[in-house]
């Protein structure tokens, strides 16, 4: 079995404030993942905003240094002490997708020339074998060289922008693609042509994906493995089916419980809403404990440990055998 | 009632002028949650603006008027003419981005004060504030603090206040909720519903989200490509959509527990620069036939209050 993802320990701390009022923000919180796998992999990172799954995509991609802790992304040690990879190697086996198409090109520049670039810094390719490998990647992405040749950003449409970043991305042939809300951006008809993409990649590629994203319907529909965050904690991590479809921890049942679906109205009752973001980082125990109808004090002093279902799940909750009974009310 | 007649609105721009809105032809119930769902640059947010009656420079209101449906104090009916007069009182606007709305060097308190002109006895009215922010369950603190002091989601939760402090007869809400995350969202859109059961005001909600249309609204209204596609009630847009570009809408987004695969949709939305001959939908259009492509189909009634704007309504 190879690793595809490990992170043990990790930590990463913001320090917000001025000389006085300054606060410690930990957006990474004892943060571990372990995922063994031969086949290729699509895993989810769901949480609200402030919930850290954008740090740990940094971490990841070498943007930002962790705190302490490491990861390792297939077998290759990425973030922590003595994460010293050639920048050749590393970025020859992790790529980035950005959330907004827009941004992740200039104005000024043709896109084909950031294909070319790739092509010929990482894959050290000549002119030529450059644009084999280009053709090769925008024919996975559904594009063709022609079309995007000479063109600049505002030629194309997000979703087609998208599908050249992508195309960009794979290049290099990486063994993994971390995707920040790559599709939050686009138009719900186009969204699914970029998410099915994934799928298909999966597959001919034998990319694995690190799908970062706030939107659990699209996390369902792709994904392995999902990983639920709260405040920079992990809260329900494993099977991705088993997680959405009966979730164990009170805050992934809230989180579902938002979603606005198309097939089944919500009941009109009052509920609790987070307005204490920045205490709740300072939280000693569990940091959904305030909005928790089930918290105790236990939940006040003890960081919860990851509990292990039959399921094929780590759920991080003291009292995660009576959250099984909220399963009946859930699709 | 709230009658759009034969709304054309237009952009002027460098390379000339574009028509975001392009002959809309419709009457709005009162009293009713209104949504107006579509894609990017389809013309949504723009009908808003021309409702609003915000028509600034470079956008125009190149024919047609709005009749709101209620009369004002000279007891003439009120139309896109003096609409400007009522702003607040009778009619009022939610932005998105509640950063941007708010003042960020004074307090909310008396930005609540602020907006409303010519305010002789200002204690009064703080007074009057917050007792309505109590009656929404709104912290009574949340008002005597300055925005940045707040969360997103409680600044449009004030927003939404202020948008409906005067008990308006119609409020627009232009994507209200689209920054928020989902749990946030949910409390916002319930607030909004719970002072529409009271105050039984118009509200028209432009979201992209038909997840949110479904649990919000009683009518719908689709756009695409500066026209309206589809308009009736939103049980039975959802359930017996007469247009293909609804069902393409809602059925393409996956749900949790359901294991289908799902195909996007090629293709994208015509430039609205180019010369549009034809239904504007038809060539991404499963159901496309000549007539398609030679004829733009008109907006009728299919259904008793259910309109679609294609030939071939009958196979949707």
């Amino acid at each position: 079995m190879t690793t595809v993802l490990k992170t043990e320990g990790l930590n990463k701390s913001y320090r917000l404030g001025g000389f006085i009022n300054r606060v410690k923000i930990n957006a990474l919180d004892e943060v571990n993942l372990h995922i063994e796998s031969d086949a290729p992999v699509i895993i989810s990172l769901v949480g609200e905003s402030g919930s850290g799954k954008t740090t740990l995509a940094k971490v990841i991609l070498r943007l930002v240094e962790p705190s302490s802790g490491t990861a390792t992304i297939y077998d290759q040690q990425v973030a922590g002490k003595g994460a010293v990879p050639s920048k050749h190697t590393f970025l020859s086996s992790i790529q980035p997708i950005f959330q907004n198409p827009f941004e992740a090109f200039s104005a000024y520049r043709s896109v084909d020339k950031y294909l070319q670039r790739t092509a010929n810094r990482i894959n050290e390719a000549s002119a030529k074998e450059a644009e084999l490998n280009i053709e090769d990647a925008l024919a996975s992405v559904g594009l063709k060289y022609a079309d995007v040749k000479g063109k600049y950003r505002n030629q194309f449409s997000g979703g087609e922008l998208q599908r050249i970043s992508i195309a960009r991305a794979l290049i290099p042939r990486p063994k993994m693609i971390i995707a920040d809300e790559p599709v939050s951006m686009i138009d719900a008809s186009l969204r699914m042509n970029i998410i099915n993409l994934f799928l298909s990649l999966k597959e001919d590629y034998n990319t694995s994906f690190l799908y970062i994203t706030h939107d659990l319907a699209t996390a369902y529909y792709v994904s392995d493995y999902i990983a639920v965050m709260y405040r920079g904690t992990i809260v329900e991590f494993g099977n991705a089916k088993s997680i959405l479809t009966s979730p164990r921890h009170p805050y992934t049942q809230l989180l579902l419980d938002s979603i606005a679906l198309t097939d089944r109205k919500w009941e009109r009752k009052p509920f609790a809403a987070s307005d204490i973001e920045a205490k709740e980082f300072q939280f000693t125990g569990c940091r959904f404990r305030n909005r928790c109808p089930l918290a105790e004090d236990i939940c006040k002093h003890d960081r919860p440990q990851p509990i292990a279902l039959p399921d094929n799940r780590d759920v991080y909750c003291h009292f995660v055998e009576k959250t099984a009974q909220k399963l009946e009310t859930t699709p | 009632m709230i009658k759009l007649n034969n709304l054309v609105a237009t952009y002027t721009t460098e390379r000339g002028q574009v028509n975001a809105v392009d002959g809309i032809n419709i009457a709005l119930p009162s009293g009713k949650i209104i949504g107006i769902a579509g894609e990017s640059g389809c013309g949504k947010s723009t009908l808003l603006k021309v409702i609003y009656g915000d028509l600034i420079y470079p956008l125009a209101l190149t024919s047609g008027n709005v009749e709101y449906g209620f009369t004002g104090d000279r007891g003439t009916e009120v139309t896109t003419r003096d609409i400007k007069e009522y702003w607040f009182r009778r009619i009022s606007y939610i932005p998105q981005a509640s950063m941007s709305s708010l003042n960020p060097v004074i307090r909310i308190r008396r930005q609540f004060v602020d907006f409303q002109g010519n305010v002789v006895d200002e204690a009064k009215i703080l007074a009057e504030v917050r007792e309505y922010v109590r009656s929404l369950d709104l912290p009574a603190e949340a008002i005597d603090a300055y925005p940045h002091q707040l969360s997103g989601g409680m600044r449009q939760r004030i927003m939404v206040a202020m948008g409906t402090f005067f008990k308006p007869d119609i409020i627009l809400a232009d994507e209200p909720t689209t920054a928020l995350d989902v749990v946030v969202q949910k409390s916002i859109l319930m607030l909004l519903m719970d002072i529409q059961e009271q105050m039984e005001n118009t509200i028209l909600f432009v979201s992209h989200d038909m997840g949110v249309h479904y649990q919000l609204t009683h009518k719908m209204l689709i756009m695409y490509a500066a026209k309206v596609v589809e308009f009736g009630d939103s049980e039975d847009v959802f359930s017996t959509s007469l247009h293909p570009y609804t069902k393409m809408l809602t059925d393409s987004l996956p749900t949790i527990g359901d294991d289908h695969i799902r195909e996007g949709v090629s293709g994208r939305p015509p430039s609205l620069w180019d010369e549009l001959v034809g239904c504007r939908f038809a060539a991404r259009c499963p159901l496309a036939t000549e007539i398609c492509r030679q004829q733009e189909p008109a907006l009728l009634e299919h259904k008793p209050g259910h309109f679609s704007a294609c030939h071939h309504a009958d196979q949707v």
